[in-house]
Parts: C-alpha cells; structure tokens; sequence
C-alpha cells in the first residue's frame, strides 16, 4: 500500500513537470517573475554558500595536512585532496543538500502558504496556469545555480589554501601545485552536470511539495520538512547514480 | 446568464450535489445560502471549474462548460471574477499590483492605461490611497474591497464571491454587501454569492436558492423569504430570535 502511494507521488511529480510547460505565462509577467527568483534563490543564498564554502574547504585541508604523519608523504597531498573533495562532492552534492534546507524550505513554505489563503485558487480561476507561473520561473533562475556552486568551488579551494599556508600546515607552492596536479577537467565537467540536475530537483520538489499540500499553517511546516527530507535523499541516490554511470569504466 | 441543469457531484462516493437546476440571471445578485455542509461550496466550485460534475449541464451565456475545448474553457475563465472568503490577495504585492493582475496577465495595455483603470477601480470601491500598501498593511474590510476591485477589473461577465462578509464587523459587512449590489446592477454583471450571512440575504437577495442536503429546497427573492411557508427554509433562515420577529413585523405589514 504505502509501495503504491509512493509510486503514485512519483508519478504525480512526472506530471506536474508536463503541466508546468504547458499554457506558458506571458513573458512580460514571466520576465519579472524570473529575476525576482533569481534574486530570492540565488543571490541571497550567495553569502551563506561562501561562508560555508570557504570554511569547510578550510577544515578538509587541516584535516588533510594532520593525517600526513608520515614524511615520505608529499605536502602538495593537501592541496590535491582540497581540490577533490571540493571539487568532487562538498561544492555539488553536499552544498546542495544544505540548499535543499534553505531554497527548498522557502520555496515549500512560500508557494505552501499561497495554498492554504487560496492565492493558487485564485490564478486558477483567474485562467492563469499556476504551474507554471509558479513553478517555471525558479526552474530557469536555477539554472545559474552551477554559477553559485562554482563559487563554492573556488571559496572552499581558497580557503584551504588560506587555511593551510597561512595555519602553518604547509607552503604555498606545495598547495599550488596540489590543486593543479593530476587535474582532469572532466572532473569539473561531471560536478557541474552533478550540479545542474540537483538545481533542477532543488526547483521542482520543493514546489511539489508546497503546491500539493492540503492542510492550514502546520501543515507548511510539516510539507517543509517532507520536503527537505525527500530532496535530500533524492539528490544522494543520483547523485551514487550519476557518478556510477559517470566516473566508472 | 448562468444555467445549471440537474448537476450532481460526490466525493468518495458520498454524493454531495443531488440533481440542482437553477437560474443566476445578469444584473441581479444569486445568492445560494444553506447550513455547512449543504453543498453551496461545492456548487460555487463547480460553477468555478474546480470541481466537474459527474451529471448534469453548467452553462455560461448558452456555452455548456463541459462541450468546450481547453481554450474555450480558458477564455471563460477570463470573463470571470472571483472574490475569495479570505480575499486571496497576492501578498508579496501592492494593492495596486494586485489589482493591475489580471489585465497584465490578459491584455496588451500600455503601463499607463492599466493604472488608469486601476485608479478608477480603487476609487470605484472607496479605496484611494492604498495603492503602494501591502495587503497584510490593511484591514481586513480593505482586503475586501481590494479583492473586489481585482475581481471587476477586467470588466468580468460573471462575477462569483465566496462568503463576502466573514470576518468582517456589520457596518464594514453591509458596506461590501452593498458594492456587490451596485457593480452588478451597474455593469450588468451575473452575480453568485455564496452566503451564511441573513443580513445579506435581506439586503440584495435578488434570487436565492437555498440548498440542503445536496437538493435545492427553495428558491425565491428577498420578499418572498418572509412570506413562504417552507419549513427548511423558515427553520433555517429565522433559527434567531431577532429574524423571527423581523418576519412577523414583515407579516403584519
């Protein structure tokens, strides 16, 4: 049974993506609508993301230099492991699991409250597709969400090396030459692909979430964290799905 | 003009609609009235598009909803305005953006013209001034107007209001009642207004239709309420103490 309502959200989810495509907005209203999502989605989540970016990169490359014990192990080892990890997974997946709290959240509560005092009720009946109203314009703002994980990339891998040179752990050529050694740069090209489908899933669950909740004010709150909860696993299972089909021969 | 014909309409096999017909004519106020869980809403619903019927006909100026294309169903919608129990404002606008709504989403006009219009609607409901507040910036009484401006901005045909007076105080409820009254009589408009309120019954009951059960009860106007002998209807409507004695005034009159 519950087997069953599962399957039946999944492909409630599907469906949604084809409403939301359908009947488009007009696009001096879509205009407007898209760089107010930008500005809620992207820009403000700018700080949070270098804040958080800079300092983990910091704690990987500590953490990195106090397990090199032993002296045959070279130094530039720091920056070559700040430059994977960040590279690899804390800038895609682990900041966007951390997104799916603060965008996910907004997004749920925001368009979960326009159910509950019946503002969906009334584009609809205004003839407006609500979908896509609602659901579009943060689909294409975060499409420059790769743009934000690209600054996380470059704050974690910056503050490793400030972290690093100037905690005392190593030299700055031997982290220089860290993060450039061994670089494949489809290294880069799989984390941001990693990165533009969590965008996508970062835009349409929480809307799901949030556009078909049924309840008064508590039940925000509940879809909010259902929401999370379900972002969160999605983005961990592709993400296993996407490096298995990507980084493996 | 607005047609329904033997409409019927359940939810998890519990049928809630059981075969209404009934007339809502332009330039009058419709009211459908009834106790909670009589089916007004579901009707008002149906009316909206929300919910579709399992039997029976909903027509708009001789167009049966049901026989029309997506578009067609759309181009409806856009002739309808709808005022929401709890207004339903865009809270993240201003009262004028929220008014501007609908004829940015539907028209062509320039910027100018759609505030022109907007100024003329605010005023038309006694709402100057408020244009750059937010909807959580004013009383609920001006929620109100404002949503009822939103509604008749775009010149609507068919104009649907959803308990207009809950929550509001007496003088702020009959205030409301009475600009429902007068932009449908003044623009020709075929007004539903699903009501609790008896006071409103009084004022602008140009046609009530009284449901209970999912079964239309009665129907009639505002004068007729005090002289029939329905016993749903008189147990309904005079259930207080004050109504009944309006009635017998009406009587000995």
């Amino acid at each position: 049974m519950m087997l069953i309502r599962y399957l039946s959200q999944i492909g409630k989810y599907f469906l949604m993506w084809k409403e939301i495509f359908k009947k488009p907005t007009k696009w001096s209203v879509m205009k407007g609508l898209i760089f107010k999502e930008v500005d809620d989605l992207i820009i403000d989540s700018l700080g949070i993301v270098a804040f958080i970016s800079f300092f983990v990169g910091g704690v990987v490359s500590i953490q990195t230099a106090l397990n090199l014990t032993n002296s045959f192990i070279p130094k530039y080892l720091i920056g070559y492991a700040t430059r994977q990890s960040v590279i690899l997974e804390f800038a895609p997946t682990f900041m966007s699991i951390i997104m799916a709290g603060k965008m996910g959240s907004f997004i749920t509560s925001s368009i979960g409250s326009m159910r509950v005092t019946e503002q969906i009720d009334a584009l609809e009946v205004m003839g407006v597709n609500s979908l896509n109203y609602l659901v579009f314009p943060k689909i294409i703002a975060l499409l420059l969400y790769p743009f934000l994980i690209g600054i996380g990339m470059f704050l974690g891998i910056a503050g490793g090396y400030i972290a690093t040179v100037y905690g005392g752990f190593g030299a700055d050529v031997d982290f220089i030459e860290g993060i450039q050694r061994d670089f494949l740069p489809f290294h880069v090209v799989y984390s941001f692909t990693k990165t533009f489908i969590f965008g996508m899933l970062l835009a349409t669950i929480p809307s799901f979430h949030g556009y078909y909740m049924k309840g008064g004010a508590l039940e925000v709150g509940k879809a909010s964290t259902v929401s999370f909860v379900w972002t969160s696993v999605t983005i961990i299972v592709l993400n296993y799905v996407i490096t298995q089909l990507l980084l493996t021969k | 003009m607005i047609e329904i014909k033997n409409i019927e309409k359940s939810f998890n096999g519990v049928k809630i609609l059981k075969g209404i017909s009934s007339v809502f004519e332009a330039g009058k106020t419709n009211l459908i009235i009834g106790q909670s869980g009589s089916g007004k809403t579901v009707l008002l619903k149906s009316l909206l598009g929300i919910h579709t019927p399992e039997v029976g006909t909903i027509s708009f100026d001789g167009r049966i909803y049901s026989d029309l294309n997506a578009d067609e169903k759309r181009e409806i919608r856009t002739e309808i305005g709808m005022l929401f129990q709890g207004s339903a404002l865009f809270d993240s606008m201003t009262v004028s953006e929220n008014v501007a709504f609908p004829l940015r989403m539907f028209t062509n006009d320039s910027k100018l013209k759609i505030q022109k219009r907007v100024d003329f609607v605010l005023e038309r409901v006694n709402l100057v001034g408020a244009h750059k507040k937010l909807p959580s910036e004013i009383s609920g009484g001006m929620q109100k107007r404002v949503a009822i401006a939103r509604a008749i901005v775009n010149n609507p045909k068919y104009l649907f209001c959803d308990e207009p007076n809950s929550g509001l105080d007496p003088n702020t409820a009959i205030l409301i009642d009475n600009l429902i009254k007068e932009i449908t009589v003044e623009y020709n408009i075929t007004t539903v207004v699903n009501t609790h309120d008896m006071n409103s019954v009084m004022e602008i009951g140009d046609n009530i239709l009284f449901l209970k059960n999912g079964v239309k009860a009665w129907q009639g106007n505002k004068e007729e309420i005090f002289r029939t002998n329905n016993e749903a209807i008189v147990e309904f409507v005079y259930s207080s103490e004050l109504f009944k004695k309006v009635r017998e005034a009406h009587l000995k009159e």
